[in-house]
């Protein structure tokens, strides 16, 4: 039975430009239960970065309700929102946004320094989490000693080191050549084959397909929500249409 | 409870490591910040060393003269009177101290002092301009002086006028380099006068006449026959109370006795002044309390300098690591680490600037020792330090505040 994590009913987020509201997310519900693999789409000004951003709890909705294991997520204070990120959720970014003075595992180790973890554990848990994305022999090198697929790595193992519920990545191929990409695609299979919740915001269909259920916004409204008949499974099926 | 104290400092901890890395990254940076808080710390430290440098000798001078001293003169050290007014006024002479010397019951001491400044000469050493002290015998009672060699010149001597001469330790080095001066003749205005004794240093840091270690003492009838006639001058007359309690009431007694001696008539002014060290005290504290006002004021100019560039490099730092700030924050740093995060940053700059600041000023302290007693205090060192850590605070809470504020959503989007 795969418990539920994130329940958001008619959210909506109006933001004020001047003296004009804009509604970036008009009235948005969905389910996320754990385990799930579901990539959110939609074009630029769809609202899908926003709905991104509540769900990454990095900004609070301003209507509807919000509840990421039954906490209520628009209630909650700066330093609450703070502590779920840190717990809950693993980043993975376009632009990898790892510390650039920083190696490998300093970068991996810092979400743990922020909950607290103690540093001989901190160490261990972070150089299990490089190892598990291949990076075991990159440990102690710095980011712009790393190729931009390892870069992803490290921001991947990043993400996972604190066992979070749901792993947010926000276009992680955008940056990538398409060979290394379906590199980074096949980890994200692994990671979700080992019982992580992946959710995926791309705007590329293909990148999309490789998810089991998409969500497709527009205009601040969820188009369709669907489960993928056909996906992608990187190393196992790769279709015509993987071949640009 | 304990647990919180714990993740307190264990956050204090990675954010001071933090704030390291960041200082160590940024090193021509960081060392630009830092020389505006080390030139700022060396400098006020610097100034409140010499300061009080200044002060401790001039005390320690004072007190080597003698707090339980008068001195009836025709002038007043210390005064508004006009300078025309005292130079009309009657001169004081031997006479009225014998009268005085007669008749006064509360001095422990009384001597007559007259002056005159000329080359003193030992071979082919000299020295121009020289306090010559003429006195009589009862002068060492009135003075706290030791000797390094000899005796003080006695009755028999003042009162026959020998040419004899006891001289300062200052003088004594000038003229006898190998410290043989006792015997010795010494030319004093072309005339020779046999060293009886040699003072101990008195105080180092008196200026000018009030300088026993760069004076000559000699029998008064000496000065009156080699360089000024008696008849012409105005001497002065010191007092030394039995007690520093009864030097109020010695005053008393003094103007009384010589407005007596002077006939003067009740109701006019007095033509003489009691002079007291006291004066000189509260002149020199007035003085020494500007120079320590302006001094720290100014000084602190440059520590205000050096903030205000902490300030704004912080500012710049913060800015520059914007997308690093909302990186931080999107993997669950709080308000409140990434405030301590810039905080300590600024404050260990500021340490670590208010340190090497701490040093510079030791070593220039060694250079200032040499022409001024000065000496660090312990409590220069904890100011130092408490203030290079409070203006890293002070300068680092704004930028700090602006980094712990900021929207993630903004700060990952920030190009």
């Amino acid at each position: 039975m795969n418990e539920n994590i994130i329940n958001i009913e008619h959210i909506s987020k109006v933001y004020t430009v001047g003296d004009v509201k804009v509604h970036a997310l008009y009235d948005v519900s969905l389910r996320i239960d754990s385990t799930e693999y579901v990539a959110i789409m939609g074009p630029s000004g769809s609202g899908k970065s926003t709905l991104m951003n509540m769900l990454g709890c990095l900004d609070t909705p301003s209507g509807g309700k919000y509840d990421f294991k039954t906490r209520n997520v628009s209630l909650m204070t700066d330093n609450e929102l703070a502590e779920i990120r840190n717990r809950e959720i693993g980043f993975v970014f376009q632009t990898f946004n790892l510390l650039s003075r920083s190696n490998a595992l300093h970068n991996v180790e810092l979400p743990l320094i922020y909950a607290g973890v103690p540093s001989a554990e901190r160490k261990e848990r972070a150089n299990q989490a490089l190892i598990s994305v291949g990076l075991g022999d990159r440990v102690h090198h710095k980011p712009n000693e790393l190729s931009g697929g390892q870069r992803q790595r490290v921001a991947i193992a990043r993400a996972l080191v604190t066992n979070p519920a749901i792993i947010l990545a926000d276009e992680p191929t955008g940056n990538l050549d398409s060979k290394t990409g379906e590199e980074i695609m096949l980890l994200f299979h692994e990671i979700n084959q080992k019982g992580n919740t992946i959710i995926l915001v791309t705007h590329e269909e293909y990148i999309a397909q490789h998810a089991a259920r998409v969500i497709r916004v527009r205009d601040g409204l969820v188009e369709r929500d669907e489960a993928i008949v056909n996906r992608y499974i990187p190393g196992i099926s790769k279709p015509e249409s993987a071949v640009k | 409870m304990k647990k919180k104290t714990g993740l307190l400092l264990f956050e204090l901890r990675e954010g001071f490591i933090i704030a390291l890395q960041s200082i160590v990254a940024n090193k021509a940076r960081s060392f630009l910040t830092m020389l505006g808080i080390v030139i700022g710390i060396s400098s006020v430290v610097s100034m409140s060393t010499a300061i009080k440098g200044i002060d401790a000798s001039f005390q320690k001078g004072i007190s080597a003269l003698g707090t339980d001293v008068l001195y009836i003169d025709k002038w007043a050290w210390f005064s508004n009177t006009e300078w025309w007014k005292m130079r009309n006024r009657r001169k004081i002479t031997m006479e009225q101290y014998e009268k005085y010397k007669q008749t006064a019951q509360l001095p422990m001491a009384v001597a007559p002092v007259s002056n005159a400044r000329k080359k003193v000469v030992y071979n082919e050493n000299s020295v121009e301009s020289v306090n010559i002290n003429g006195s009589n015998a009862d002068y060492v009672k009135t003075t706290n002086f030791t000797f390094a060699l000899g005796r003080f010149y006695n009755d028999i001597e003042a009162k026959g006028a020998r040419d004899v001469a006891v001289i300062g330790s200052e003088l004594a080095n000038k003229l006898f380099p190998r410290g043989d001066a006792l015997d010795k003749t010494i030319k004093i205005g072309g005339f020779g006068y046999k060293i009886v004794g040699v003072l101990t240093e008195q105080g180092s840091f008196i200026l000018g006449d009030f300088n026993p270690d760069n004076q000559v003492f000699v029998p008064i009838g000496t000065v009156f026959k080699h360089f000024a006639s008696e008849t012409f001058r105005s001497i002065t007359i010191n007092v030394r109370a039995r007690t520093p309690a009864l030097v109020e009431e010695t005053k008393i007694e003094a103007e009384g006795l010589m407005r007596k001696i002077r006939s003067i008539s009740p109701g006019i002014e007095n033509d003489f002044s009691v002079n007291q060290q006291e004066g000189l005290m509260t002149n020199y504290n007035s003085v020494v309390g500007v120079i320590q006002v302006a001094g720290l004021f100014i000084t602190s100019l440059s520590l205000f300098v050096g903030a205000i560039g902490i300030m704004n490099i912080m500012f710049v730092s913060v800015k520059e690591r914007t997308r690093e700030i909302g990186v931080r924050k999107a993997i669950g740093a709080k308000r409140r680490t990434i405030l301590a995060q810039f905080l300590l940053e600024s404050s260990t700059i500021c340490l670590m600037g208010g340190f090497v600041g701490l040093l510079v000023a030791i070593l220039l302290s060694y250079v200032v020792d040499r022409f001024l007693p000065t000496s660090i205090q312990a409590s220069a060192v904890f100011i130092a330090i408490g203030i290079s850590l409070i203006t890293g605070v002070v300068a680092g809470l704004a930028p700090a505040y602006t980094a712990a504020k900021m929207d993630p959503v903004d700060a990952l989007r920030y190009e």
